[in-house]
């Protein structure tokens, strides 16, 4: 399996679709398992070209999943040089800024004619309340089907022009997104009918 | 009847017994479960039913297709809420006397993964358990303890009197409510006449010995 040269990749895609936002995420650890952020708007044709592109021909989706990001705080520590009485001194300053949270779509892409992979592209939606809509990729990854349910069952996005979304795991009555941060059990079914053992602190008798 | 005097007319080659003793004999001897199973504790079920294990020596051979024709339910297996209403009316649907066995830790209280979304914590919650089978999964071995264990209870059943089984009792109930699907979870959550509310325990700790430093 060759390894793929992801900016190269990236580099081809911003040629292929003029105009489209593409962002290269990194990843850290020790796996430096990048992605691609494709823009929604250009995300179909995106992903068409990185099926039928020669060079690349991801022809399979082994897998696609979601991800919830809650709306976070950020704290980052930034160092800045300022002048106290003439000396100059090093001040530690703590920045707090909140992020807004999203919903975010996983595809992992291998091709099985050029036998290289895995090409791991995200979408993300504007917000987790009411704009939470994303491009189908079925047609171009029939394979997609059922995980984009599973996907709209789970985190709640929604895919459009999926040609058959409908909850896959849970009933359809059902109403929540249980694979959500912020997702909440029913009262009856937290735990608190289990036998619960309480130890009554006797006065005087404080562990210390 | 008086033991002693049955173990003595055995002894002058008198074979005495009583129509309940026979019935049940008979009743415990052909317990046909329903073929029905739900996860990883039903391959140790049909491997129980294989010629190593061989649960026919028990009588328990004929695995029924229908839920009208079967005697037991061996709810094998992690039961997702999805699946509860299902299990509930099959249970409606057999005959009286039935009985059921939950078997492992997934039937009878959720195991593992008692605190997922999908999974229902417990069968007894809406259908009445004769016999739990512990284990994760429970071996073959114990499968067939625990079924030992309800053919000895159907042996030891009274059939008339006032501790006669409740399926000779008309007025008592043989079918349950079915849970339906809710926005949230199953509604109701459990069926309150069978399973038994859990109480609440408080400990009242000894007073700290002073430490003797």
């Amino acid at each position: 399996m060759s390894a793929l040269d992801i900016n190269a990749i990236l580099q081809a895609m911003q040629t292929a679709v003029p105009g489209a936002q593409i962002t290269l995420l990194e990843n850290p650890s020790p796996s430096a398992q990048h992605s691609l952020l494709l823009p929604a708007e250009h995300a179909i044709a995106l992903a068409r070209f990185l099926r039928d592109e020669p060079t690349l021909r991801f022809d399979f989706c082994s897998n696609a999943t979601g991800v919830d990001w809650p709306d976070t705080e950020i704290t980052e520590k930034i160092k800045t040089k300022t002048l106290v009485d003439g000396v100059e001194k090093e001040v530690e300053e703590t920045r707090k800024t909140l992020r807004p949270g999203y919903l975010e779509a996983v595809y992992h892409l291998f091709s099985m004619e050029l036998k290289h992979g895995p090409l791991v592209i995200r979408m993300r939606t504007a917000d987790r309340a009411a704009n939470v809509s994303l491009p189908s990729m079925t047609a171009v990854w029939r394979s997609t089907d059922f995980q984009e349910r599973e996907i709209f069952d789970l985190f709640g996005i929604v895919f459009t022009g999926h040609h058959d979304l409908r909850r896959l795991l849970m009933w359809e009555e059902f109403t929540d997104h249980p694979m959500r941060k912020d997702y909440a059990p029913p009262a009856e079914d937290d735990g608190t009918e289990r036998p619960v053992v309480e130890v009554a602190a006797a006065e005087g008798s404080v562990a210390e | 009847m008086d033991q002693d005097l049955k173990i003595q007319l055995g002894k002058q080659g008198v074979f005495t017994t009583t129509l309940e003793e026979v019935y049940n004999w008979g009743r415990k001897s052909s317990v046909w479960p329903l073929t029905f199973g739900l996860a990883c504790c039903a391959i140790e079920m049909i491997a129980t039913t294989m010629a190593r294990y061989d649960l026919a020596r028990f009588g328990a051979e004929v695995f029924r297709p229908s839920p009208r024709q079967a005697d037991l339910i061996i709810v094998s297996g992690t039961v997702t809420k999805k699946m509860a209403p299902q299990i509930v009316r099959l249970y409606n649907q057999m005959p009286e006397p039935k009985y059921v066995i939950a078997m492992g830790a997934c039937a009878i209280s959720g195991g593992p993964f008692r605190d997922g979304y999908n999974v229902l914590k417990g069968i007894d919650r809406y259908i009445p358990v004769d016999v739990h089978i512990p284990g994760c999964p429970p071996r073959p071995e114990a499968l067939i303890y625990g079924f030992m264990e309800l053919q000895r209870r159907i042996q030891q059943q009274e059939l008339t009197g006032v501790r006669a089984p409740s399926f000779t009792v008309p007025s008592e109930p043989s079918e349950f409510h079915i849970p339906a699907f809710g926005q949230h979870g199953l509604e109701p959550a459990m069926n309150a006449s069978i399973a038994p509310r859990p109480q609440l325990v408080q400990i009242t700790p000894a007073p700290a010995e002073k430490a003797t430093s």
